[in-house]
């Protein structure tokens, strides 16, 4: 775990972009009255806890969609959460730990949050279903093998997340985040997000 | 960490801060062009890749101040050394100059960069090999950028080549620093934690070469190489981007954002 994070004064309610809280539609776990339940079982509700949090950058996925949870174990009372960054300089990373942190705490939990590094994150980790809502969010997921120079320069198909339409071109390499490039479909015209494949 | 034991931690220090020094300063150097890029596709591609070099900076300083073990976290590490301290090869802190300037500097600390990250994949550091593994993909993208420019401005009007052909001039004497060895760059390689610099050259040549031949542009052989950048002997320029980047730290000392 990195200093800074430790440095960091937990906020029971994390400074959060507008609309983008952590447990927004979510269902809230009780986790005050759990005398005897088992180890397993308060285990996997602190990583359900965890896997609620959203990407505060792109709030229509959760960490557990972008495969950057990388698992919840329980040290004692202490639920230890181990998190992967995506792009090694996302402004995000802290954001997404701070908001972990206060998840687990909600769900009555004392928590730590590790940062892992190795192995690498790649695009491939993220689940279909997360790729599928972030098609749905109006960005188009990455390129499948990230390990493939042909997929890191966006040379394979880049389809168009609102019609479908295969007719695209690249305006830009870089985008609103580190994580993204811009796009633009020929055949509506409509400029989109490409989630970059790394 | 069992591969560190075949290095002494003090040497692998002097490694992590030469890479991190690299990393912030010339990310530094890159964030300067926040709002004035000639457009606005390279106002967010500029401070996108300096976001990638501070935070690979970062990951490195974090490691460098465990492995010292001095008690030093990143921020003490970046903010509060002096000058002489750093160890940032002197390619890293030239000025911007013009965009054919920055562009040109861009590619070749890429090109020296993805080759040193590709060896350090299979590292016997394993927190380096997973540092690398993400850098070496993000770095991919700064050369392809660069290098599109590095043509485009290359062999574009007279104005861009004139302009080209002054930067491959005046970066010239920078580019043997990248490759230089010493005690510790011996070390890591004999330890099998990173490549020595001085066998990248073939690897940098071989990612430059063919965007020369491109842009048409021709490789300047110098005869006033410039070094002493990794034993902290820095040009004028360095002093005042650290004044620019240490002033909160300076003024507030230990404040945190």
């Amino acid at each position: 775990m990195s200093g800074r994070v430790e440095k960091v004064v937990p906020l029971r309610t994390p400074l959060w972009p507008a609309g983008h809280l952590p447990l927004k539609g979510g269902e809230r776990l009780s986790g005050r009255s759990e005398g005897g339940i088992s180890a397993n079982l308060r285990r996997q509700r602190a990583y359900r806890a965890a896997a609620s949090v959203v990407d505060p950058e792109i709030p229509a996925v959760t960490i557990e969609d972008l495969g950057i949870l990388r698992g919840v174990e329980m040290e004692g009372d202490v639920a230890v959460a181990r998190v992967t960054p995506t792009y090694t300089g996302c402004p995000a990373v802290l954001a997404i730990e701070l908001a972990v942190e206060a998840a687990l705490r909600e769900a009555g939990f004392e928590p730590r949050v590790e940062r892992v590094i190795a192995p690498a994150w790649t695009t491939d980790w993220i689940s279909e279903e997360g790729r599928e809502k972030l098609r749905a969010y109006g960005i188009a997921p990455p390129a499948k093998a990230s390990n493939s120079i042909r997929a890191l320069f966006g040379e394979t198909e880049v389809t168009c997340p609102r019609c479908g339409s295969p007719e695209t071109a690249r305006v830009s390499e870089f985008g609103s985040t580190a994580c993204k490039a811009l796009y633009r479909c020929e055949s509506c015209h409509e400029p989109f997000d490409y989630f970059k494949c790394i | 960490m069992a591969a560190a034991a075949a290095v002494s931690g003090e040497a692998l220090t002097a490694f992590l801060l030469r890479l991190a020094d690299d990393h912030l300063i010339i990310g530094h150097r890159l964030s300067e062009w926040c709002g004035h890029a000639p457009m606005l596709e390279e106002d967010l591609a500029m401070p996108n890749m300096a976001l990638d070099l501070i935070g690979q900076a970062r990951t490195l300083y974090q490691y460098a101040g465990e492995v010292e073990g001095k008690g030093r976290d990143e921020d003490q590490i970046a903010y509060v050394r002096r000058e002489r301290d750093y160890v940032n090869c002197l390619m890293a802190e030239r000025e911007n100059g013009d965009f054919a300037h920055t562009m040109l500097r861009q590619l070749h600390f890429a090109a020296f960069m993805q080759p040193l990250w590709q060896g350090m994949l299979s590292s016997r550091d394993e927190r380096l090999a997973g540092i690398a593994a993400k850098a070496e993909k993000e770095v991919a993208y700064h050369i392809r950028h660069a290098g599109e420019w590095v043509v485009r401005l290359g062999d574009g009007t007279e104005e861009s080549t004139r302009r080209m052909k002054a930067a491959v001039e005046a970066l010239a004497p920078y580019v043997d620093e990248l490759f230089e060895s010493d005690a510790v760059t011996k070390a890591m390689a004999e330890a099998g934690i990173a490549p020595d610099p001085a066998t990248l050259r073939p690897a940098f040549d071989a990612i430059v070469g063919p965007i020369f031949a491109e842009a048409g542009l021709a490789w300047v052989e110098t005869q006033h190489g410039q070094t002493g950048g990794r034993q902290g002997r820095h040009g004028e320029a360095l002093g005042f981007l650290l004044a620019e980047l240490q002033h909160m730290q300076r003024t507030y000392p230990g404040m945190i954002w």
